[in-house]
């Protein structure tokens, strides 16, 4: 399924949310299981199943990472449920040294200012990799598609550390 | 029930007709009804005026009594008077008891680990105690406003699992009554405050009931109810506030062994002494032991406040935790709603409060707001204002995921997921001629299924007999609106439906049901088939209805051809309603169903262009 063509944007790594948001809201409004209530339980299920679809769409495209890695499946490119690793050796050094600021958080004096440095680090250089990553889908190539799966799978790991870095700032709570 | 209508098509059966529907909140210690009258959603008094019904449903050997009745004959009966039943909906026995205090009741486990009261009417369930909760509602409701309902919205708690919501539709249904939505309660009361007309921007409600404990943050945006993240406690709530009080007046009092009786009138009185230390500094806690002696002690507001801190600590913890979940910090906040008779107490609104860093709403009574909302959106969804711009976008509470090996799980569906939600999963057989597959399907956030709660297990059979590793099976998990999970799986190559057989692991089979169906009609002195046969017949008039009423609009989409095979349809689906015949009308229905999906595509994919038509043009 073509989450542009759903909706009606053209395909693009910058767009405008704002706008996305606004045309999500009116599809919902046209196939949410809400406006069907009163109606057969076929036109129910339909309904059910295309909200499920314009709900992923949203997901997908509202979401940096999920909109690229949409964009390169459009181009032929699945990369979702690849093994592929990233090789960039100053990259996984760089990875390796966040890990180690992850662990020392809890027994830090200083956690939260920790915390606050790392978010600020990550989103430093997510918006970096993100920059690159706009330039290389919009033109499109075969080598610009390798080289942007590539700065996709480097964002996961991003992802992945953010979501380290929460259950961390959680544990802190208990 | 409404009586079977046959509408010619194109013309819908009396279009302007007001139609009657109620918002249930059925709660753990009070349940209300409400609906929307000459414009307005108010909660529905009974004969002698009181709007609030006890959840409290007592059994004796001839009779059932619920409210206040049942209340009375709490502390005479423990064991046959069943309170707070909400806490043991879709729970398992050893879950409910590695919890909570001493419970009165005789408890028995059921095949699947569910608890059953053992009552002096015999073995109940929790569902069908919370259908005796919804009966009198339900009538009162028809009483008041003179017809039958053709349909309820029940709300309950936003952290709900799925086995919690199921066990609520199910209670409904034992009634005959046509759930239109569950509706979570932090919704409702964003609904009741007519948020949406007002303001846009980011709201935060604060749901604290008698047992369980929600925040919900929601974006508002012209008349859309953007659930962002929810998150809470389904096991948390003023109940124990009362709990902690009891033990801490045990102690005051000295009494080492509680009987049943004494148990619960000490309960009952701590629920007094907190209620009053809303607006009182100090307040006298007095029993009366089963010698006849009354002792007496003196509880004061910091006390009360010390013992129940930690607890609210609670709540706040999980306020920071579904912020960060929902993308904002609490300066985004423009508003917040307090929900349930616990926001009273004065410690539970200072701490929101600071948190925040706003003065809660709490204009409408917060017993009363969640019912309110309810009645607002079952008006919306039964048909009487088809301008309405409301829509709730609701999310699904907690992450829903699937056992691999070694106990681990690989989430499916992660927690705050926009519902309605599908997700599709590919599996593939480990031996040659396998036929069979199975799945153990849990809802929680943690890695090992031991940590989470078992919601079904499952298994697949009909699988083409294929070398190993050659059969690919698709497994379609879907969650529809109301949170509750259903699932589908398809071979690939073969496109071989495969069957499944679900086994909720805290719910109950379908087999269960019909069960309890059957025993409610032997009560009621009603008659099985004819509920179905008349069911049918209504689902038969929904249908021709909305099609006649489709037909009007957009027969265009059709050719001449597929027009007259569907006109032909619908005439075989009329005359078949008019027997008495169920199966050959459910068999028309489904007939219909498939002449028509085309038609129901086409429609849909009009209405989407349609929706879209007012954006600004950006086509490809």
């Amino acid at each position: 399924m073509n989450y542009f063509e759903l909706f009606q944007i053209t395909p693009s790594f910058d767009i405008d949310t704002a706008n996305l948001a606004e045309r999500y809201r009116e599809l919902q409004r046209a196939v949410h299981p809400d406006k069907f209530a009163n109606e057969s339980e076929q036109q129910k299920l339909l309904s059910v199943q295309r909200t499920a679809q314009v709900n992923d769409g949203y997901q997908t495209l509202k979401n940096p990472l999920r909109r690229a890695e949409h964009m390169l499946s459009l181009r032929g490119i699945d990369i979702s449920h690849e093994t592929t690793t990233v090789k960039d050796t100053a990259f996984l050094m760089q990875q390796m040294e966040w890990r180690e600021s992850l662990e020392d958080i809890k027994d830090s004096q200083q956690a939260d200012e920790l915390i606050d440095d790392l978010y600020q680090s990550f989103a430093g250089f997510e918006k970096t990799l993100s920059q690159l990553l706009a330039t290389l889908l919009a033109t499109e190539s075969d080598e610009n598609n390798l080289s942007a799966a590539d700065q996709i799978r480097k964002l996961k790991f991003m992802a992945k550390l953010q979501d380290e870095l929460a259950r961390v700032e959680d544990s802190l709570l208990d | 029930m409404a009586l079977f209508q046959i509408a010619e098509p194109g013309q819908s059966a009396a279009p302007h007709q007001h139609r009657l529907a109620v918002g249930i909140d059925l709660g753990t210690t009070n349940s209300l009804v409400a609906a929307v009258r000459s414009g307005e959603a108010l909660t529905l008094p009974d004969d002698s005026n009181q709007h609030s019904l006890p959840s409290v449903v007592h059994y004796s050997v001839d009779s059932i009594e619920t409210g206040l009745a049942a209340q009375a004959l709490s502390v005479k009966d423990p064991q046959n008077t069943i309170v707070s039943v909400k806490r043991f909906m879709g729970r398992s026995l050893a879950d409910i008891q590695s919890g909570e205090q001493q419970l009165p009741y005789s408890l028995t486990a059921s095949d699947n680990g569910l608890p059953i009261f053992n009552t002096a009417q015999g073995a109940v369930n929790p569902v069908q105690v919370s259908a005796e909760i919804l009966k009198p509602l339900i009538s009162r409701a028809e009483k008041t406003l003179g017809g039958d309902l053709e349909g309820v919205v029940i709300t309950v708690p936003a952290y709900f699992d799925d086995a919690q919501r199921q066990g609520t539709k199910d209670a409904a249904e034992l009634l005959g009554v046509k759930v239109l939505r569950l509706l979570n309660e932090p919704t409702a009361a964003a609904i009741a405050y007519g948020l949406d007309t007002k303001q846009e921007g980011v709201i935060a409600i604060y749901d604290l009931g008698g047992g369980t404990f929600d925040i919900s943050i929601l974006r508002l945006n012209r008349g859309v109810f953007e659930v962002l993240a929810t998150g809470g406690d389904s096991a948390l709530g003023g109940d124990d506030f009362d709990h902690l009080l009891q033990a801490h007046l045990q102690r005051a009092f000295g009494l080492t062994e509680l009987s049943a009786s004494l148990s619960r009138q000490l309960l009952i009185e701590s629920r007094r002494v907190k209620e009053q230390l809303t607006n009182a500094d100090t307040c006298i806690a007095s029993v009366t032991l089963e010698n006849g002696d009354t002792v007496n002690a003196e509880v004061s507001k910091a006390e009360f406040e010390s013992l129940i801190a930690s607890l609210v600590k609670k709540t706040i913890a999980s306020c920071r935790r579904t912020l960060r979940d929902a993308e904002v910090t609490a300066d985004d906040i423009i508003e917040t709603v307090m929900v349930g008779g616990s926001t009273r107490v004065p410690l539970v609104r200072e701490q929101v409060e600071t948190f925040f860093k706003k003065t809660p709403l709490t204009s409408i009574d917060p017993d009363r707001v969640v019912a309110i909302g309810a009645a607002i959106q079952a008006d919306i969804l039964v048909g009487n204002k088809p301008e309405s711009d409301l829509l709730l976008l609701d999310v699904i509470p907690l992450s829903l995921g699937i056992e691999t090996m070694g106990g681990l799980i690989e989430k499916v569906v992660t927690r705050n997921t926009t519902i309605p939600v599908a997700r599709a999963q590919e599996f593939t057989t480990f031996k040659d001629g396998q036929t069979a597959m199975a799945f153990h399907v849990v809802q929680g956030e943690r890695e090992l299924v031991d940590d989470c709660r078992s919601l079904a297990r499952f298994t697949l059979n009909g699988i083409p007999a294929l070398a190993a590793g050659a059969a690919h099976i698709r497994v379609t998990f879907q969650v529809d609106a109301d949170g509750l999970l259903s699932v589908t799986a398809m071979e690939k190559s073969t496109e071989v439906k495969t069957t499944i057989q679900v086994k909720p692991s805290f719910g109950l089979s379908d087999t269960e049901i019909a069960t309890m169906l059957k025993d409610s009609m032997k009560h009621a002195k009603d008659d099985i088939t004819r509920r179905m046969l008349a069911e049918q017949q209504v689902e038969a008039s929904r249908v021709v209805e909305t099609l006649s009423a489709a037909l009007a609009k957009d027969a265009d989409l059709l050719n001449p051809q597929e027009l007259a095979d569907i006109n032909a349809a619908i005439e075989q689906l009329q005359l078949t309603a008019q027997g008495d015949d169920t199966d050959a009308i459910e068999k028309a229905i489904e007939a219909l169903d498939a002449q028509t999906q085309e038609f129901a595509n086409r429609r849909m994919d009009n209405s989407i262009r349609a929706a879209l038509k007012g954006q600004s043009v950006e086509n490809i």
